[in-house]
Parts: structure tokens; sequence; C-alpha cells
């Protein structure tokens, strides 16, 4: 390997991007490609599907044998509200593989005693996110119903790309919440990212059902990066 | 999920930057295929110094010391090797590998 690739490498994985390691297994030459750099060709198309896919693998293209090493950052949960659905959240999002964190300014809802094996931040989201900054291998989920907490954390997962975006709240409430992040400035085509109400619709009522159609609409939005179609955006809460 | 934890205090790739920046020569192994149930993921790393220290797995421990033992070969010569290791069912039990898995391991120097 070449020790500039090596260190490019590492270093993309500090900065938690996207990166493929190329290697020609033929002659031994590698190269770094960061997600979105342009590759043509039948090896941009096996370099796109890796990093859809998050796979490693071989490639034979025109006789040459290639090996792809991806490297994806582990997917980070941030919730916003330490709420009942968070409760339930908290061990789903870790059996399925989540960092899940938890912010609430609001210190009855986040006590340690409700929330006893997640890390729980209890000050606002922009205190909180100006140290652990979001980014695209980040979800977020607002569900504390309160727009002094959850806007301004929305607002902060839209202008860092977060691939999965959700706000609890009922279709009335979604559309007052449009109304202020539009008068924050944000664009119209910005906040249809947001998934609301949020979760896939398997007609979840009780909050641990709900926490069960939040998470599957994250796994969706993760496996599916960049290929999300509207019409696999159900919803439900 | 395969996501590789760069927050792990034992990353391959990382050690292998240090011990670069100490002037060591760094061999580095990798899985590239495998057949069956093998134990480590493909995309798993093992890095190997001149001294025959190392870090990682490319299989759990039953190939380690056959791939650290050709990388002083790789050192040597510079030359990268593709190594193959197929365990019959019975042997992959007595060795620890109790899947009897198949595993390709890419072997090259760094630099």
């Amino acid at each position: 390997m070449d020790p500039y690739s090596l260190k490019k490498l590492n270093a993309a994985r500090r900065e938690r991007r996207a990166v493929v390691l190329l290697t020609d297994l033929g002659d031994g030459r590698d190269r770094v490609i960061l997600e979105g750099d342009p590759v043509t060709g039948e090896l941009g198309e096996a370099i796109s599907k890796a990093f859809r896919s998050g796979r490693s693998g071989s490639v034979e293209i025109e006789n040459r044998s290639y090996f792809l090493n991806v490297h994806v950052p582990p997917p980070r949960l941030v919730v916003i509200g330490a709420v009942h659905i968070s409760q339930a959240m908290a061990p789903m999002a870790r059996i399925a593989g989540f960092d899940m964190e938890i912010i609430d300014p609001r210190t009855a809802f986040a006590s340690p005693e409700r929330f006893p094996d997640v890390p729980l931040y209890a000050e606002w989201p922009d205190e909180v996110l100006e140290r652990r900054p979001l980014d695209t291998f980040t979800a977020l989920a607002a569900l504390t119903h309160d727009p002094k907490i959850d806007d301004p954390a929305l607002k902060a997962a839209l202008e860092a790309g977060c691939f999965y975006i959700g706000a609890l709240g009922s279709r009335k409430t979604h559309a007052s919440r449009v109304e202020r992040l539009t008068g924050m400035g944000i664009s119209s085509s910005a906040i249809e990212a947001i998934h609301a109400p949020i979760g896939l619709d398997i007609g979840a009522s009780s909050p641990q059902e709900i926490a069960v159609a939040i998470l599957a609409q994250i796994i969706l939005a993760l496996r599916s990066r960049g290929l999300e179609s509207r019409t696999a955006r159900g919803k439900a809460a | 999920m395969q996501e590789t934890a760069v927050t792990e205090t034992r990353d391959p790739l990382m050690i292998a930057e240090d011990w670069m920046k100490d002037g060591r020569d760094v061999v580095i192994a990798t899985v590239v295929e495998t057949w069956g149930s093998a134990p480590r993921p493909i995309g798993s790393h093992l890095v190997i110094d001149a001294e025959g220290n190392f870090e990682g797995s490319v299989s759990g421990g039953c190939v380690e010391g056959a791939v650290v033992a050709e990388a002083a070969e790789v050192l040597e010569d510079g030359k990268p090797r593709m190594l193959e290791f197929g365990v019959a069912d019975e042997t992959a039990w007595r060795v620890g590998l109790s899947c009897g898995g198949r595993i390709k391991v890419y072997v090259e120097r760094l630099g």
C-alpha cells in the first residue's frame, strides 16, 4: 500500500467520511476514493454500488482484478427529547448497531434514572451539537413536540446533511413547523427532507411501537442512501 | 453491520500509520474473499512489522501464524502475495476455525 493512501484513508475515516480504498490486485497499486469523487465507467459504477451497500469485495473489469475496501463510519443516532419513545428506542437502537445519544434541556425528562444505558445531554441542542457536530452518517429524530427545542436541531440537521431527519407530530403540527422553518430561511426543498409525521406506516400506536416505526425508517434511509424514493416514505406518527 | 469504528483503540490501519511514523517496516494483510462462514468479514486487516509484531486479525486466530511468516518474505522482496486458506471441516475444528470456511488474503508491503 502506498503510504500516502494509508494517510489519506485514515484521515477520511477520522473525519467520519465514507471512503473506498481501491487496489489493483495485478500490480498492487492503490488509490483512495472519497464518496462523491467522480470515477467514470464500469469501475465508477462498482464504486457507487460499494458506497451504497457498504460492502467490500472484488470486481473484474476489462481483465483487471480490483479489490474495493469500503470504510463507512458507524451510524450515529441523535434523538432530541428524553421522552417515552426514546426510552423504548435506546435499547432497540443499540441492538440494531446504532450509537444513540439523547439531548433534552428539560432535566426532569433527561434524568439518568430514566435513561441508564445511553449517553444523555441535559442541555440545549445548540450547545451539544456545537461540541459534537452532526454529519451525513448521523440520523436525527426530533421528538419533544416543543419548537424551542426541536426547531434549532432540525435546522442543524438539514445544514449538516444528516442521512435521516424525522420530526414527531401530526400533519397539522408539521404544517406550522414548515412555516417556522421557512421563516428561519430554510428552503422548501430542504424542508421536504424531514420525515413528518415520523416513522414507517406500520400502524404504530404505543410509544414502543412508534420507536420501532422510527428505527425502521432510519434503517431504510441508511440502506438506501441517495436512492430513497418518495414512495418508500411511509408515515405513521 | 461491518462498519469500522475508528474510535476503536486497536484499529489496525491506525496502528499501521503509527508504526510507519515510527520508521518501522509494515506489512498489511487484507481479507479479499471468503467462502462459507469465514470468521472475519471481507476487508478485515492484520498488520505486521519486521519483528513479527501484529495487530488485527484475518481469521480470528487460525491462519495468522502463516500470514505473519509470509509477511517476512513480502518485506524482503516487496512483492504482494495472494494467500488462500481452505480448511477441511475436521482440520478446521482442530485448529479452532470451527466453521470450515475458506479465505483469500492479500499481503502487501506498506511503501
